[in-house]
């Protein structure tokens, strides 16, 4: 270096004011370097994913309504419906002003209304309409289908249902499942569940029909509740009983209703033939799902000790399987 | 000394250091084996590593801390490495030196002047960087998401893969150095073409791969621009006889503005400077620089959006959802795969520790994302993923495979309530299984099932074998008289049993050994059976059938391995039930 120097006094190569400008610059650059590989130095790796801590999804249950349940018979689902709902003390005693309605319906299959697979549209834009007469600022339909969502919605005809009721559909989308764990559920642990239905809702209703079910025996108002989850979610029915009484346990609703009009007792719970149903005439409304289900077993010729999910969801405290002690309002219609 | 001699004992030094954690990467006691050797080193350096995987993680695992000094060294010096340590560069350079030995100088000169076309490795740097940076601000889901897709181009995965999937095992053919048997890798032909497709370029244009293509030198050309130290003329008296330009590796012109971020520091121009003008100096070459590389913004936005697009175009297949390969089984510890591609280099360090040869690199297969990948392959190696080795954990620099310790993998200790690591669930095919097929008894797999209990158990049965009917002329005691012949010893392999059945009651005894026409049983049959009307003899075989408890498996594969029916395995893994992603679970837990 010093030899150059000597070579070329005063030339422009050795600019002392450029290599100050490249000294400044080149120790930026290693200071970045360093200062990035200091803040984001992991020494350890990733570890095994940690589950989540349990979450709880907001209880919908009305303070002071308590456990009721009323049975209306005969008259059409809508008549039958109103009758249900004014023996509870009419829709204004669980909805008011300004509430936000979340309705879950059973649209599980892309099948018509005919079939009573899915809930009925009928039944959707009637206990929409009440829940606009009782002040609720909105209401929301929603399910997370077994076959493709939009088929399901358009051929159950409940999303021409909710549309023209002026209820909004929401179809399940990705973005709106988050990995949960419900408090005390042995089995929904970091598991998808529809938790973005449940954004600004204040109130909560289950809809759907009474249907036989191979497997678990019943498929009425708590493995409604089975939309509400995510993923792959078959992998339940390796012990469905407990599962139905862990989603029972996990969704506390305003309200649910079992549309017992006509029954599914046979190939269910896709049915596909009139000849799977039976025209049982009977419109369930309560605040206890168990009740309802106990209610609803008898519909398929069968009772609460025959449907496992029931008993362990009563033992669970999730509800009384002896409908009966609730006194039900039964409703006789002409 | 002449700098270049220098240069070259680097070159040599960095080389053979390389080989020799190549070598070293061999699980085993010896001192030349695993044993604290810093196998992974030149992957540590290399900051296209560390970036790529800041870019994808945000975080730098480990020992890719070393990339800073790297980067430190090049704002300072320049593009050292390259010419200086890069074991892939040197042997471009060396082959490059092969190819240029009978040209002329002005053959020489042509042939490394600088071409537009070098821009192209900043082009593949920018495709690389962007494409793996995507996620961090669009992660929609995960098609419109990020890929770390430099270890195809990153030189020096590049190279710890070739030698370690390819020369080492051809090498190893006939040394037996390094394993017992020959290791197998899948698709290595595809590896070793490109490998020796870049190193015979060389003898077209020398560092063809260098100029061109290397993402990593380009990164260093980026880094290296304000390097206080630069190659270039000490004075403006230069004869332009373009000597210099005959041996410039780099060819970044340096008899004329020297093109700093080309420049691979060889420093051959020092030595063929007739006039002794070339220098590596403090200030800038006297003849002038060119400093930024020839970019313009068409071909970077061009380039940019390209790999934008790329990312979704290879994710659309879903193959990171609902189609997931179940053929995929991916070493124990392997990341969620999504995680996993935002680690995985496809150095095939995994796939070279693997004690069993059962880690192989994916091929085409499992999409470009997979391709180069560890994938377990249960037929190929010596045996499947060996209960207590964790070795390809420990080695993988990245962490795409986190390392387990022991407790872990096998759910001991403080792993208990999470039980044994699964990397998926064997299945048995009851259409190929010798007993549930065939009648015939095997159950290799269940002897090999390294689990403790075993994960596959065995039903017990006693079918008649083919045509069982046995003619019995008279009984006595243990042995049965035939009135017509069978093969002799045909069944006494202990396997067959004399069943008797009479009066709607069975019984069955061992043969112990048969003749041609009479058969002999361990014990008599009772009285009672032997005094009923209508006896029927016949001949059972005893069999058991494997059956899979799949809250036991942990899909090690040694039972595939180990399946005789050597084909299509009659009992294979599939990735359901691997623990590192709950959508594939099979089994509920609790």
């Amino acid at each position: 270096m010093k030899k150059m120097g000597k070579e070329r006094p005063g030339q422009p190569g050795m600019d002392r004011r450029d290599f100050l400008i490249r000294l400044a610059k080149a120790g930026a650059t290693v200071g970045v370097a360093a200062g990035v590989g200091y803040f984001l130095h992991d020494p350890f790796g990733p570890r095994a994913s940690a589950e989540k801590p349990p979450g709880v999804l907001p209880d919908f249950i009305v303070p002071g309504v308590g456990k009721k349940i009323a049975i209306a018979t005969g008259g059409g689902r809508i008549k039958a419906i109103d009758g249900a709902i004014e023996a509870l003390g009419g829709m204004g005693s669980f909805i008011k002003k300004g509430d936000r309605v979340l309705m879950k319906v059973n649209c599980a299959f892309a099948s018509p209304p005919s079939l009573c697979a899915t809930t009925s549209p009928e039944l959707v834009a009637e206990v929409t309409r009440l829940c606009f007469r009782a002040g609720a600022a909105s209401v929301a339909v929603t399910d997370n289908p077994i076959n493709d969502p939009e088929s399901c919605f358009s051929l159950s005809g409940i999303g021409e249902a909710a549309r023209s009721s002026g209820a909004e559909l929401i179809l399940p989308r990705e973005s709106l499942f988050t990995e949960f764990t419900a408090p005390g559920s042995s089995l929904i642990r970091d598991w998808p569940v529809f938790t973005g239905a449940f954004t600004g809702v204040t109130k909560l209703i289950g809809i759907c029909p009474v249907k036989d079910h191979h497997r678990s025996g019943a498929s009425m108002a708590m493995k409604n509740w089975y939309g509400f989850i995510g993923g792959r979610r078959n992998i339940f029915h390796q012990n469905i009983h407990t599962f139905i009484k862990d989603l029972a346990l996990m969704i506390k609703p305003t309200l649910v209703i079992l549309d017992g009009t006509f029954t599914m007792v046979s190939n269910g719970p896709t049915g596909g033939s009139l000849s799977d149903l039976k025209k049982t005439e009977t419109m369930i409304a309560s605040t206890d799902q168990v009740a309802a289900d106990s209610a609803g077993a008898r519909l398929l010729g069968k009772t609460a000790k025959d449907l496992p999910f029931i008993m362990q969801a009563e033992r669970a405290g999730v509800g009384t399987a002896d409908f009966e002690s609730l006194k039900p309002y039964r409703v006789s219609i002409g | 000394m002449r700098i270049t001699i220098v240069r070259r004992i680097n070159q040599a030094f960095f080389l053979a250091l390389f080989l020799w954690f190549c070598l070293c990467a061999t699980l085993g006691e010896s001192f030349w084996r695993l044993r604290g050797w810093p196998v992974n080193w030149f992957l540590q350096l290399d900051p296209l590593v560390a970036l790529g995987s800041i870019a994808t993680t945000r975080t730098l695992y480990a020992g890719l801390l070393w990339a800073v000094v790297t980067v430190a060294i090049t704002a300072l010096l320049g593009r050292f490495f390259c010419g200086w340590v890069c074991p892939f560069g040197a042997l471009h350079h060396l082959v490059g030196w092969i190819g240029s030995r009978a040209r002329s100088v002005r053959e020489r000169i042509e042939v490394n002047r600088y071409r537009g076309a070098q821009r192209s490795k900043y082009y593949v740097l920018l495709f690389l960087l962007v494409a793996a940076v995507g996620g961090y601000f669009f992660k929609l889901d995960s098609v419109a998401s990020s890929s770390l897709l430099t270890g195809f181009l990153d030189p020096i995965p590049l190279v710890y893969r070739s030698v370690n999937l390819l020369l080492l095992p051809l090498a190893d053919s006939s040394l037996r150095m390094v394993s017992a048997s020959q290791r197998h890798y899948d698709g290595a032909w595809l590896s070793g073409a490109l490998f020796l497709g870049a190193l015979l370029l060389n003898l077209a244009i020398p560092r063809f791969y260098c100029r061109f293509v290397c993402p990593l030198g380009a990164l260093f050309g980026l880094l290296g621009r304000y390097a206080l130290w630069r190659p270039g003329k000490k004075s403006g008296k230069c004869s332009q006889c373009g000597l210099c330009n005959s041996r410039c590796e780099g060819a970044c012109d340096p008899a004329g503005a020297i093109r700093i971020s080309e420049c691979v520091l060889c420093m051959n121009c020092l030595d063929t400077c007739c006039d002794n003008l070339m220098g590596y100096n403090p200030f800038r070459s006297l003849c002038g620089e060119t400093l930024a590389p020839d970019l313009s913004k068409r071909e970077f936005v061009t380039t940019a959006i390209c790999a934008m697009a790329a990312v979704p175009m290879l994710r659309l297949d879903g193959r990171l959802g609902k189609n997931y390969d179940p053929a995929l089984i991916r070493p124990p510890g392997a990341l969620s795969e999504p995680d996993f591609l935002d680690r995985c280099i496809r150095c095939g360090q995994c796939a070279r520790v693997c004690p069993t040869n059962v880690i192989q690199p994916a091929t085409i297969k499992e999409g470009i994302e997979g391709l180069w990948t560890p994938a377990l392959n249960m037929r190929a190696g010596t045996s499947g993923c060996q209960k207590e080795c964790t070795a390809c954990g420990k080695l993988c620099p990245t962490a795409a495979i986190r390392p387990l310790s022991l407790d872990e993998k096998l759910g001991l200790g403080s792993f208990r309530g999470d039980g044994p690591l699964r990397i998926g669930t064997a299945f048995v095919d009851r259409g190929r299984c010798l007993p549930w097929a065939m009648d015939k008894p095997c159950i290799v797999c269940q002897e090999n099932c390294p689990v403790s209990p075993k994960a596959i158990f065995v039903k017990e049965s006693f079918p008649e074998v083919r045509d069982g009917r046995l003619a019995v002329a008279s009984l006595s005691g243990t042995t049965a008289c035939l009135s017509a012949p069978v093969k002799a010893h045909r069944l006494d392999t202990g396997d067959f049993f004399i069943a008797l059945q009479a009066g709607g009651v069975a019984d069955r005894r061992r043969i112990v050994s048969n003749s041609g026409d009479s058969i002999t049983f361990e014990s008599g049959f009772s009285p009672e059976l032997r005094a009923s009307a209508g006896q029927k003899f016949t001949v059972q075989i005893r069999l058991q059938a494997p059956v899979v408890d799949p809250k036991r498996c942990t899909g090690c594969g040694v039972c595939e391995h180990e399946c005789p029916v050597s084909g299509r395995r009659a009992i294979r893994v599939s990735a359901e039930g691997e623990s590192r992603s709950r959508k594939h679970s099979l089994l509920l837990r609790a």
